[in-house]
C-alpha cells in the first residue's frame, strides 16, 4: 500500500510542501517513511534522527500539526488515506527541511547554576538518599531533550519570549536540581528575575506533548512557582527581609 | 590553496558520548584547552541507548563483591584474550568513576539503606550494575553533559571528521565538515582522542543509530594505527524482531536480570539445555534457583538466561534454526510470568523496566506485563578497535588516543553487559588525562595544505559526478553482505565471498553520486561514511578469517571449538605502505602472577 507524505522542503527563507508517495507496511513509524523517501527519492532531504527508539529526542517534528517524535509515531495511528503532513518544529528557526536551529536551548542551559552537592555523608565520599526522596527528581531526569515542550509553549511559539523565558524544558531542569535532596544551590531568585517563570500561565500544553509523560506543569512548574511566591511574596518573609537589610 | 576556518586546541576529542565527554572533562581539568566534536547534537550520542547499568564492584548490594571478582568475571567473559591490564584498571577504578558521577548530579536508584542500588547482569557474579531504571545511559550522558558545559570545553555540534592530519609520525589535528552548510574546518591539536563508538551500521540488523559507521576505527587505521580484535562483534541476544521497522532495537538484558526467561515455541526454557563448562559451577540447574538469584538470594546461582551474550545469542539462533522459533524468527522473552511470584508484578515491571514497557507498547502494540516479547540477536557492539596502551590509551601512533567502544582490549572476545558504561568512564578519564600530558609535552604540528586540499577534493567528488550510484543503496548492499556472510555463524568460504563483495563495493563507492548541495545533505554524509564502513567491514572479515577457532563473539562453523593456541594471541590489522590491509598475530603478554592467582582463586 502506498501513502502520501507532504514534507516541508527548503531553507530558512524559502520553503514549500512537497508530496512524496512511498510504500508503507505493518508497524512502520513516520521516521521509517521519511528515511525511505530519503534513500529512494530525495537524498538531500534533511532530518535529524539517532536512536529510533524514543530515547535520544532528535527526530521532533510536527506531524499533521501535532508536535511528536517521528520515531514513535506509528502510521496506523494516522489517517494514511489522506496525505500526512510533516513539518519542522515551528518555535525554532529552520535550518533546512525538517531540521531546526535548536542552539538557543543549549545556551539557556548554561545560564542555570549547576548541581552543587552537600558534603558527602560517608567517609568514602558517598551520600545516603532514600528512594522515595528522589522519585520526583528521577521523573524529571527522564527528559530526552526533544524540545517538543518548548515547541508547543505559546510563550515561545507565539509570543517569542526566548530572551525572557527559559521554557518548560528548563523549568523541569531547574526543578530536578531544586528538588534534588543533595543540592545546596539556590535558583529561586533566578527563576523570578531571569528565567521568567511568571510568563507560564499553566495551559499544560507542554505536559500534553511530552513523549516521556513527564507531568511538567503539575510536578515541576507549579511547585517552582510556589517556591517563588514563598520567597518573594510571603508577607512574613518580606518583613523579615526588610529588618535584615537594616 | 583554499583557506579554511581553523580552530586550535591542545586536545581535540572526536565523539561526545560517554567516553568523549569524560575525556574532555578530564583534559579540561588538567588546564589545557579542549575542543569536543559531536557528530550529532550534544547529548544525543549512542550512549543514551544504554539501558541496564554500569558495572562497578562497589559491594552495595552484596558485600562479597570486590575488584578482584569483577576482574575475574571480565576476563572469563572475554575468554582470556582481553588486555589484562585494562581489565585490572577497569575493575579497580570503576567504583570511583560511578561515585564521581553521583557527585556531578547523577541520580541513581537506591538500596533500602540509601546507597546506590546495583543489579544482576549476565556474567557478573554479584549484583554489580549501578542503574537508573532502564535508562542508565541517558542518566550518564546527561550528567556528563550538564557538568561538562561548565568546564570551559569548546563544543562543536553536528561536525563530522573526514580525516586525521599528520605531521611526520604524529597526529596533529583533523579535517572536518559542519553539517548545516557543509563547510570544511581544520582542527589543529597537540593530541587527538578518538571516542567515536561502534560499527553497527555495517550490519542490517543492529541496535546502532546512523552514526555507528566505524569512523574512529577507520580514521585511526588510515592514520597508520593498529586495530585489534576486529573479529569480535557482539550480537546482543535480545533485539526486537517485530514489526519489521523496529527489528534490531535493543531489549535490555535488565529484563532477564529482573527475572525474565527465554522460551521457545514449545514453551521450553531452552537455556537450561546448554550450559558451557566454564560456567557450569556458577549457573543454576533449576528454574526456582534461577528465580531466587534474580531476587537477591545470595545462596542461589544465576539462571542460564544470564550467561554471556555470545552464548545466549547462539542458543537463540539454534532454536530458530531448529524450527522452534517464534512466528517472526525469534524466541520468546517472558517477564510477565513473574506475576506467579510477585503480588504487584505489573507495577514492579513498569517501575523496573519503564522504557521497555513504553517501547513495546508504542512500537509493537504489546504489553510486556501480560505478554511475552519476541526477541532475536542484533548487532550491538564491537569488542575490537584501536590498539591502545592500557594505562594511557595512546594508540600506536603518537598523539592519537582512543577510548570507549572504538578502542580495544578490555573486553577480549566478548563484553559483559554493564562493562561498557564503566569502560567509557574509566578509560575516557585516562585518555583525557594522558592526552593533556602529551599536549603539554609537545608543540603543535604543521598542517600539510596539499593533504587538506586533496581530502576536500575527494570529499566533494560525489557532487561532481553525473548519474553515479545511490550511496544509500550501496550502504544497504554492504549491510546485507555483512549480515549474511560475516554474522553470528561464520565460515571461511562465505567470508572469502564477503571480501570479494566488499572489494566490488569499494570500487562502486568511487562512483557514487549525490543530489543537491552541501547544505545538510544526508546522501552526502552517507557517501562519506561509506568509506569508513567499507574499511571496518574488510577489517572485521579479514580478522575473522585469520582466527580459525570459535571464541566469544566469533563463532566459526568450520572451526567450532576453542583452540588454546589462539588463546595466546590477538589479531592485529594495519595499513601497509602500498595501501593494502595487513593481518598479523600478536602474542598476548604474559599475565603477572598475582593476576593469575586471582583468576585461579575465583574459580
Amino acid at each position: 500500500m502506498k501513502a502520501t507524505f507532504k514534507i516541508r522542503r527548503g531553507d530558512r527563507e524559502h520553503g514549500e510542501m512537497v508530496d512524496y508517495s512511498t510504500e508503507i507496511s505493518e508497524g512502520m513509524v513516520v521516521l521509517d517513511a521519511v528515511l525511505q523517501i530519503q534513500s529512494e527519492q530525495a537524498g538531500d532531504l534533511a532530518c535529524r534522527w539517532n536512536c529510533k527508539a524514543g530515547k535520544c529526542g532528535s527526530c521532533s517534528a510536527e506531524i499533521n500539526g501535532m508536535p511528536k517524535l517521528m520515531c514513535m509515531t506509528r502510521l496506523n495511528t494516522l489517517p494514511v488515506d489522506e496525505p500526512i503532513t510533516i513539518e519542522p518544529m515551528r518555535a525554532f528557526p529552520i535550518e533546512k527541511d525538517l531540521v531546526t536551529d535548536v542552539s538557543w536551548n543549549f545556551e539557556v542551559k548554561k545560564k542555570i547554576k549547576p548541581f552543587k552537592p552537600r558534603p558527602p555523608d560517608a567517609p568514602d565520599g558517598t551520600w545516603r538518599v532514600m528512594q522515595e526522596d528522589i522519585d520526583r527528581v528521577q521523573e524529571f531526569r527522564k527528559c530526552i531533550e526533544c524540545f517538543l515542550c518548548q515547541d508547543v509553549c505559546h510563550v515561545l511559539r507565539d509570543h517569542e519570549k526566548q530572551a525572557e523565558f527559559i521554557g518548560p524544558r528548563f523549568l523541569v531542569y531547574v526543578a530536578a536540581l531544586e528538588m534534588n535532596p543533595l543540592d545546596t544551590e539556590d535558583r529561586i531568585a533566578d527563576l523570578r528575575n531571569e528565567f521568567g517563570i511568571g510568563f507560564c500561565n499553566i495551559t499544560k500544553c507542554c505536559t500534553k506533548v511530552c513523549p516521556e509523560s513527564i507531568t511538567i506543569t503539575d510536578n515541576a512548574i507549579i511547585p517552582l512557582k510556589e517556591r517563588v511566591v514563598d520567597e518573594f511574596y510571603d508577607p512574613v518573609k518580606r518583613l523579615v527581609k526588610l529588618f535584615r537589610k537594616k | 590553496m583554499t583557506e579554511f576556518t581553523t580552530f586550535e586546541h591542545d586536545v581535540l576529542v572526536i565523539g561526545a558520548g560517554g567516553a568523549g565527554l569524560r575525556a574532555a572533562i578530564e583534559a579540561s581539568a588538567a588546564g589545557v584547552s579542549v575542543g569536543l566534536i559531536c557528530k550529532s547534537l550534544l547529548g544525543k550520542a549512542h550512549t543514551v541507548m544504554a539501558e541496564g547499568g554500569m558495572a562497578a564492584a562497589m559491594a552495595n548490594v552484596d558485600d562479597r563483591d570486590n575488584w578482584k571478582v569483577h576482574f575475574s568475571d571480565t576476563m572469563r567473559g572475554g575468554q582470556y584474550v582481553n588486555n589484562w591490564r585494562m581489565a585490572e584498571l577497569h575493575a579497580k577504578e570503576a567504583p570511583d568513576r560511578v561515585r564521581e558521577l553521583e557527585a556531578w548530579g547523577a541520580v541513581f536508584d537506591r538500596t533500602k539503606d540509601g546507597k546506590i542500588l546495583q543489579r544482576n547482569f549476565g556474567g557478573h557474579k554479584y549484583p554489580r550494575l549501578a542503574h537508573v531504571g532502564d535508562r542508565t545511559g541517558l542518566e550518564m550522558i546527561r550528567t556528563l553533559q550538564d557538568h561538562g558545559i561548565h568546564q570551559g570545553i569548546e563544543v562543536y555540534m553536528e561536525v563530522t571528521v573526514v580525516t586525521l592530519l599528520k605531521d611526520g609520525d604524529r597526529v596533529i589535528g583533523a579535517l572536518a565538515y559542519e553539517r548545516e552548510h557543509g563547510r570544511f574546518r581544520i582542527f589543529k591539536a597537540k593530541a587527538v582522542i578518538l571516542a567515536t563508538g561502534g560499527v553497527g551500521r555495517a550490519y542490517k540488523i543492529t541496535s546502532n543509530s546512523w552514526e555507528g559507521t566505524g569512523d574512529g576505527h577507520a580514521l585511526a587505521y588510515r592514520a597508520g594505527a593498529e586495530l585489534i580484535d576486529m573479529e569480535f562483534i557482539q550480537f546482543h541476544p535480545t533485539g526486537m524482531v517485530w514489526p519489521p521497522s523496529v527489528r534490531g532495537i535493543l531489549v535490555t538484558e535488565g529484563v532477564r536480570g529482573e527475572g525474565g526467561i527465554l522460551k521457545n515455541s514449545e514453551g521450553k526454557r531452552f537455556m537450561f539445555d546448554d550450559i558451557p563448562p566454564l560456567y557450569k559451577d556458577q549457573t543454576a540447574d533449576n528454574p526456582e534457583e534461577g528465580w531466587l538469584y534474580t531476587q537477591g538470594d545470595k545462596n542461589a546461582r544465576r539462571p542460564p538466561e544470564l550467561l554471556t551474550r555470545d552464548h545466549v545469542a547462539r542458543c537463540i539462533m539454534r532454536e530458530v534454526k531448529a524450527g522452534r522459533g517464534s512466528p517472526h524468527g525469534g524466541v520468546y522473552l517472558d517477564i510477565a510470568w513473574i506475576k506467579e511470584k510477585l503480588p504487584n508484578a505489573e507495577e514492579h515491571i513498569k517501575k523496573k523496566l519503564p522504557s521497555m514497557y513504553h517501547q513495546f507498547k508504542q512500537l509493537a502494540d504489546l504489553d510486556i506485563t501480560t505478554t511475552p516479547m519476541e526477541v532475536g540477536p542484533t548487532t550491538h557492539y564491537i569488542m575490537g578497535g584501536v590498539r591502545v596502551n592500557a594505562d594511557t590509551q595512546m594508540s600506536t601512533v603518537p598523539g592519537l588516543f582512543a577510548a570507549g567502544e572504538c578502542a580495544a582490549g578490555i573486553n577480549g572476545a566478548n563484553r559483559l553487559g554493564g562493562n561498557s558504561l564503566s569502560d567509557l568512564l574509566v578509560f575516557g578519564k585516562r585518555a583525557g588525562e594522558h592526552a593533556a600530558i602529551f599536549a603539554k609535552e609537545n608543540s603543535s604540528g604543521t598542517v600539510d595544505d596539499a593533504e587538506v586540499d586533496q581530502a576536500v577534493t575527494n570529499a566533494l567528488a560525489p557532487f561532481e559526478r553525473e548519474g553515479g550510484e545511490n550511496p544509500f543503496a550501496l550502504q544497504h548492499e554492504l549491510q546485507d553482505t555483512m549480515q549474511d556472510l560475516v554474522g553470528i555463524v561464520r565460515t571461511e568460504s562465505e567470508m572469502q565471498q564477503a571480501l570479494e563483495e566488499v572489494e566490488k563495493l569499494k570500487e562502486r563507492s568511487e562512483h557514487v553520486h549525490v543530489p543537491g548541495n552541501v547544505d545538510f545533505n544526508p546522501a552526502w554524509h552517507t557517501a562519506l561514511d561509506l568509506s569508513n564502513l567499507l574499511t571496518v567491514s574488510e577489517a572485521i572479515t579479514r580478522a575473522a578469517i585469520e582466527r580459525k577457532e570459535s571464541r566469544g563473539g566469533q563463532y566459526r562453523e568450520d572451526f567450532p571449538a576453542k583452540d588454546a593456541e589462539f588463546g595466546k594471541i590477538n589479531i592485529a590489522i594495519r595499513k601497509t605502505d602500498d595501501g593494502s590491509m595487513q593481518v598479523s598475530r600478536v602474542p598476548i603478554p604474559e599475565m603477572p602472577a598475582e593476576l593469575k592467582q586471582i583468576i585461579e582463586e575465583m574459580g
